[in-house]
């Protein structure tokens, strides 16, 4: 089984120097395109490599980049950012990445950034991956120091600056727009789309933010092809991925697996099964602001297709695991929690209506709930949905409790009715807002 | 245009909008909060949600934000779709989990568009029963009340604020459902534009501080159509009164003046009407007790007229009316301007460029569309303030356009058209004596003597067209700065040249008519805009008259013996010592004003005249428009419009004519008829006797307790309501309450529009200008032949003198306009007294800041603290001008250093 990005991540180990990333094979991508790829064709083979964003939406990354104005005549700079301000809740794939190999990002981005005409780059870092930033420091250094950043890399005469932003933490800034706000010193606000970011996007020129694991995926496309990256994978979402399990299994982790394992296999092979005494009741797929899915979908090959048909997106691939003695209205309150404190505050749904879902689960969780009381978390589930709200933050905000209320309604209900919650033993966890 | 259809009814809307803006311009009511007019979209409130179907068998549709929605012809929506107006529902239930419901105790309550929204998304019952977030609130200054428990996180506040007004020192701050809009920490909100939060706000966080001292709702007040008396720009507002006091100034929108805004010192400087120094009833200082009746004062002042020789001061604060009525009076030949030699002849020459030059003057709203701009000694912000806020939407015009068009994105889409244009400005040059607020927006900027800064004109002029005249002994970097400005303003589509009479020289003013004349040449539609001092000194320069200056000799000269002063105070327009001399000599003054101040104290006859609050009359604005305002409140038989007490005391003398005028109109025809100048003028406004179904314009807007309970705590016997001789308004609630002609709106009101939002629906397309066009009617037409040189003159180099310093007149929004400064909160925004140096000179003259430098003009000795700056000539100075506690001097000009006096204590005269 092949793992192209994990395969030089050894756990425990420092990652590879630039000598030995070198040894291995790397940057073999950027001499590649540099010599012989136009950037034009740089584009058409990632599109048809069909490597989809691993940030969550999924989208085509070959496409996503044909929308950037390419030529003289446009705006210039051009800018290439990768997000990895990884801040989903029970989400840790990147950091994996960015401690384990940050060489292979670096090689990424210079990719991207050709494919893109872009001349500026910045990798924007969720400020509590401090060692990653240490790691990545150290990189950057040597790529300047061996040409590969900077001016005229590799004598190509193409010119590429690299730097890296740690951010202050906000769970919006992993929105690609509120990232570029907070990149330019302003709030964390997302912007509306259209125009996107590819047209106007960082300082108002055109720029493109991809996700980490994304941009890793990169040099091996290059140095291997389309048609080999597709066949990394076992259904039709092609390439390799790397899921992670949270929650009470018995080894808990991340992997670099083909794309579409199922979860059944994820979670009894790789995660060792649930621990002794914890029943298996749900699951996150990918980080809090996925659907539930439950035992019915444990077949499920994890890609980007099945689960959205399943009625949950796959996210981040990093799944987090309910157990049965766990509260399932205090977990999502949990989440509710976390969703009602990001939000940027600036449309009036998210604002107000997460608050508002978060006292009335709190209300439940304490055995405080009203019957009514879950006939407003069903309007907020409808009224807080895709396009009702400025962006994804609210929505996404939505998909657990929704799935929640489908799929655990009698645990709501019995909450209600016995005004305490079954499984509250001590005293109810109070937030601090 | 397009075809949309809402509800399945086909509508044809222009295209390049929203759907939003389509929606309220064809007179749908469709609740919204953070979009605005004057500012676009930002898509934050959600309020706006309609139903989108993607073609006539789509039946299920999606929600979309119509202000976010380009217009597309075929597009198919719901307004009036379940979900939709659920969803609106619940974007207000969301917005009112924090509120804290205090409408009863808000000032907004009644004028309130949170309130109006509510009512019409049909939101009724609270399900939130948690805890409300409360905040602290700030002191922001004098101006504006903070309560930020009210707020519902529109973000208008901030984006009017920061990104349209150009503010520092207000944003939003803090996160998720705790924002909090204000400034860093408490203190006075510094922008000149602060007071706008009142009506930009949609609910009662942010509300005018000078109403709450006289507070009254909406509904109470009797409301009229008129026009700001505080600069020359002459921005239409609507002044609100109840029982006998003024309560407050509101914008009354006016396409293309104003629009939807106005300055602190027009909104805020109306206490003056309110004034404790307020004369009530007319004086006789001759009798005992001196407060007298009208008839008895009217005789007075005509046995004063028929025992004496008369000459008539008129004055550019007064109306066009008024001035006429005194000119009549006394006749042409002894009618004098009460303004300063020096001002006089400013205004004449600008009236005459105006005439004359090439160039035409564009309205604000055509500034805001200016891609080039070339300013020359005007700080605008100090004295044209809205002049200012246009300049600052002009700068963004040129890239803004350029950008938007290549990035496809509609006009619209604030944040997304900001994004794109970064801090990229169009080209915007300024050349004054001192720095300005507008600086920080310029390409570039200089500072110099008005002759340095009416050379540099020339030398712009002489680049864009070779034969206007060449200026001799530049250095390189004026050259090159000259040049920059010539190139800029000949790239542009649409040149802009801003002068005016406020650094006082005339030599300025004939650059600017230079350059225009040359861009016109070169076959520029270019725009010259002159400010003028005050309020009416258009109108007052139009009607023509003789200088202060032979009034004064007129008298000492013995070839008069009476004087009869119009709302002037002569110790503003001349030295002291003269104006003292001249008062003394007169055998009788007879005075008209609304306020006492040193004038009327040599007053022997004086006429208790009404403010602008309480008289009809018309302004001519910079522009040359001619604007009508209102009588807002009757006032007693003691207390009338100055043209009133001089038509009455016409008639007592038997004046062949005006003993035939009887009333407004009479005037106002006569004057037309007389004057070819004010053609047209009568037109401006309706007659009196005009009706809409037989009834008049009710100025109080509709009260459910009707005015019968307005005075029932005073006496439960409803008196005869007073009856408008000089205007189709009534003074209450009664008379017609559909939409009154654009000229005489007293207040914005439609049925389920309580607050001034309801402007949408006295406009033609939102955000454009009013049915029936905008009021006011523009008097100056350019001369477009005139493409040759306005002079050859170019001034030499300005020469410091040894011993003297050229002391140049510092204008202060706050502070320098005598109106305004009766008001207590503008006093509180205004500097202290102090004279500005430029360093160098100070070094040399051993002088740091806050120390007193003495010196003399004309006679007239100062001592003031002094301030120092390195952008001011050295061998200029600056003192601020109109400032009380500083006595007049006719600026620019000469101050003579008293070294010996400096040390030595003064007596009162110095300060």
């Amino acid at each position: 089984m092949e793992k192209p990005l994990t395969q030089h991540i050894v756990p425990g180990r420092a990652p590879l120097s630039l000598k030995e990333y070198e040894k291995v094979g790397g940057y073999q991508s950027v001499r590649k395109i540099l010599k012989e790829m136009a950037p034009a064709d740089v584009q058409n083979l990632v599109k048809a490599s069909d490597l989809r964003g691993r940030g969550g939406a999924g989208f085509n990354t070959g496409l996503k980049w044909s929308f950037v104005p390419m030529g003289p005549e446009v705006a210039k700079p051009k800018y290439l950012v990768a997000n990895a301000d990884e801040m989903e809740p029970g989400t840790f794939k990147d950091r994996v990445l960015l401690e384990g190999n940050p060489h292979q990002l670096i090689e990424g981005m210079i990719v991207a950034a050709y494919a893109i005409d872009a001349s500026i780059s910045y990798i924007f870092m969720r400020w509590a991956y401090k060692v990653a930033a240490r790691e990545i420091i150290k990189a950057l250094d040597e790529a300047y120091e061996a040409g590969y950043l900077g001016e005229n890399i590799l004598g190509s005469g193409f010119n590429l600056d690299m730097h890296l932003h740690t951010g202050v933490g906000r769970y919006m800034c992993g929105e690609e727009t509120a990232l570029l706000n907070a990149l330019e010193g302003k709030r964390a606000n997302p912007r509306a789309k259209p125009p996107f970011p590819q047209v106007s996007g960082l300082f108002g020129k055109p720029t493109i933010v991809n996700n980490v694991e994304t941009l890793c995926c990169l040099p091996h496309i290059i140095n291997n092809g389309a048609e080999w990256f597709k066949g990394l994978s076992k259904t039709g979402d092609a390439g390799t991925k790397l899921y992670g399990i949270s929650g009470r299994v018995k080894t808990p982790g991340c992997w670099e697996l083909p794309m579409g394992t199922t979860i059944r296999e994820l979670i009894e092979e790789h995660g060792g099964g649930m621990q002794d005494g914890y029943l298996f009741k749900g699951l996150l797929p990918g980080g809090a602001s996925t659907d539930f899915l439950v035992e019915e979908h444990l077949d499920l090959p994890m890609d980007y297709t099945a689960i959205q048909a399943a009625g949950s997106r796959m996210g981040t691939g990093t799944m987090i695991i309910l157990d049965d003695q766990t509260c399932p209205v205090g977990f999502v309150h949990n989440l509710q929690h976390f969703f009602a404190q990001e939000s940027c505050g600036f449309c009036t749904p998210c604002r107000e209506g997460l608050p508002w879902v978060e006292k009335i689960l709190l209300a439940i969780d304490r055995g405080e709930g009203k019957p009514e009381h879950l006939l407003t978390l069903d309007f907020h589930t409808k009224y807080l949905g895709p396009g009702n709200t400025f962006c994804a933050l609210a929505p996404g905000a939505m998909e657990p409790l929704q799935s929640a209320l489908k799929y655990f309604r009698e645990d709501f209900e019995r909450h209600i009715h016995e005004q305490h919650c079954p499984w509250s033993k001590a005293k109810v966890w109070q937030p601090s807002i | 245009m397009a075809t949309i259809y809402i509800d399945d009814k086909p509508y044809e809307v222009p295209t390049g909008k929203n759907l939003l803006e389509a929606c309220l311009t064809l007179g749908k009511d469709l609740p919204y909060f953070c979009w605005h007019p004057a500012m676009g979209s930002i898509g934050a409130c959600r309020q706006c949600a309609v139903k989108v179907y993607k073609d006539e068998n789509d039946t299920k549709g999606k929600l979309f934000m119509s202000c976010m929605e380009q217009v597309r012809d075929g597009m198919r929506i719901s307004i009036a779709d379940m979900e939709a107006k659920e969803f609106r529902a619940h974007i207000i239930g969301w917005l009112m989990t924090n509120h804290p419901h205090d409408c009863a105790v808000c000032d907004e309550g009644g004028s309130c568009h949170l309130q109006d929204m509510t009512v019409m998304t049909g939101h009724n019952y609270r399900a939130y029963r948690f805890d409300k977030r409360t905040y602290v609130n700030q002191y922001l200054g004098p101006f504006i009340n903070h309560e930020m428990n009210r707020c519902i996180q529109c973000y208008r506040c901030v984006r009017y604020y920061k990104d349209y007004a150009g503010g520092k020192d207000l944003d939003v701050f803090a996160a998720h459902n705790h924002l909090y809009f204000g400034r860093h920490e408490d203190g006075v909100l510094e922008s000149e534009f602060s007071g706008n939060l009142v009506e930009v706000c949609p609910t009662g966080v942010f509300t005018d501080k000078t109403l709450k001292q006289h507070y009254t709702r909406k509904w109470d007040l009797t409301m009229a159509p008129s026009v700001c008396h505080h600069c020359s720009l002459g921005c239409n507002i609507s002044a609100g009164e109840r029982y006998g006091t003024l309560r407050n100034i509101t914008n009354r929108y006016n396409g293309e003046v104003n629009g939807y805004f106005l300055c602190d010192r027009g909104r805020f400087g109306y206490e003056h009407v309110n004034h404790v120094g307020r004369i009530r009833k007319p004086l006789v200082r001759a009798k005992l007790p001196e407060a007298t009746d009208k008839l008895t004062a009217l005789q007075a002042a005509a046995a004063a007229f028929r025992t004496g020789s008369v000459i008539g001061i008129g004055s550019p604060r007064a109306s066009l009316e008024s001035n006429f009525m005194l000119k009549t009076l006394v006749g042409d030949d002894n009618f004098h301007h009460g303004v300063s030699d020096t001002e006089h002849d400013l205004v004449c020459l600008a009236l005459k460029i105006l005439k004359e030059g090439a160039a035409r003057t564009p309205s604000l709203r055509e500034v805001e569309q200016a891609d080039a701009v070339f300013i020359l000694g005007e700080d605008l912000t100090n004295t044209a303030p809205m002049l200012a806020l246009a300049v600052r939407q002009s700068v963004r015009k040129q890239p803004s356009l350029e950008h938007i068009s290549k990035a496809n994105i509609p006009v619209w889409q604030d944040a997304a058209v900001r994004e794109l244009m970064q801090d990229e400005m169009g080209p915007l040059f300024i050349a004054t004596i001192h720095n300005t607020k507008l600086d920080e927006i310029a390409t570039h900027t200089y500072n110099d003597s008005p002759d340095a800064i009416a050379r540099l004109g020339f030398a712009v002029a002489n680049f864009i067209h070779a034969d206007f005249p060449e200026v001799t002994g530049l250095n390189e970097n004026e050259i090159q700065l000259a040049r920059q400005i010539a190139d800029a303003l000949m790239a542009a589509k649409k040149p802009l040249v801003i002068s005016g009479t406020h650094c006082g020289s005339e030599r300025v003013l004939m650059a600017t008519a230079n350059i225009t004349n040359a861009l016109v040449a070169k076959e520029k539609e270019a725009g010259i805009v002159l400010t003028l001092p005050e309020c009416n000194s258009m109108g007052f320069a139009m009607l023509g008259g003789h200088r202060l200056e032979s009034a004064f000799e007129a008298i000492l000269n013995d070839y008069a013996d009476t004087v009869i002063i119009l709302e002037n105070d002569l110790y503003r327009r001349a030295n002291a010592g003269m104006v003292t001399n001249f008062l003394k000599t007169c055998k009788n003054v007879i005075v008209l004003d609304h306020l006492h101040n040193a004038t009327t104290e040599e007053a022997s006859i004086l006429l208790a005249s009404g403010t602008f609050a309480e008289s009809d009359g018309t302004l001519i604005n910079n522009e040359g428009r001619a604007q009508r305002f209102f009588q807002v409140y009757p006032t007693g038989d003691d207390l009338q419009e100055s043209w009133r007490w001089l038509g009455e005391l016409g008639t007592i003398l038997a004046h062949d004519r005006i003993s035939h005028w009887h009333g407004f109109d009479d005037v106002l025809q006569a004057m037309v008829k007389e004057m070819p100048e004010f053609k047209g003028v009568d037109a401006v406004a309706p007659g009196t006797d005009f009706r809409i179904a037989g009834q008049k314009i009710p100025r109080a807007p509709h009260r459910f307790s009707g005015r019968t309970a307005m005075l029932a705590n005073i006496n439960v016997n409803e008196p005869k309501p007073p009856v408008d001789p000089d205007a189709p308004l009534s003074y209450t609630m009664e008379g017609y309450r559909g939409q009154p002609p654009s000229s005489i709106i007293p207040f914005f009101w439609a049925p389920g529009w309580n607050s001034v939002q309801a402007t949408n629906k006295y406009q033609q397309e939102v955000g454009g200008h009013l049915k029936g066009g905008d009021p006011g009617l523009r008097l100056i037409k350019p001369d477009t032949s005139h493409t040759t040189p306005y002079t050859q003159t170019v001034p030499q180099k300005f020469q410091p003198l040894e011993g003297h310093l050229y002391m140049l007149p510092l204008h202060h929004i706050f502070g320098s306009e005598e109106l305004s400064m009766y008001s207590p909160p503008i006093v509180e925004r205004a500097p202290e007294p102090y004279v500005l140096l430029n360093e160098a000179d100070a070094i040399q003259m051993k002088l740091q800041v806050g120390q007193s430098l003495s010196f003399t003009i004309e006679g007239q000795v100062y001592q003031l603290p002094v301030k120092i700056s390195t952008l001011i000539r050295s061998g200029t100075a600056g003192m601020p001008a109109g400032l009380p506690g500083i006595p007049y001097a006719e600026l620019p000009a000469w101050a003579t250093l008293n070294r010996e006096l400096k040390w030595k204590q003064q007596p009162q005269t110095t300060y």
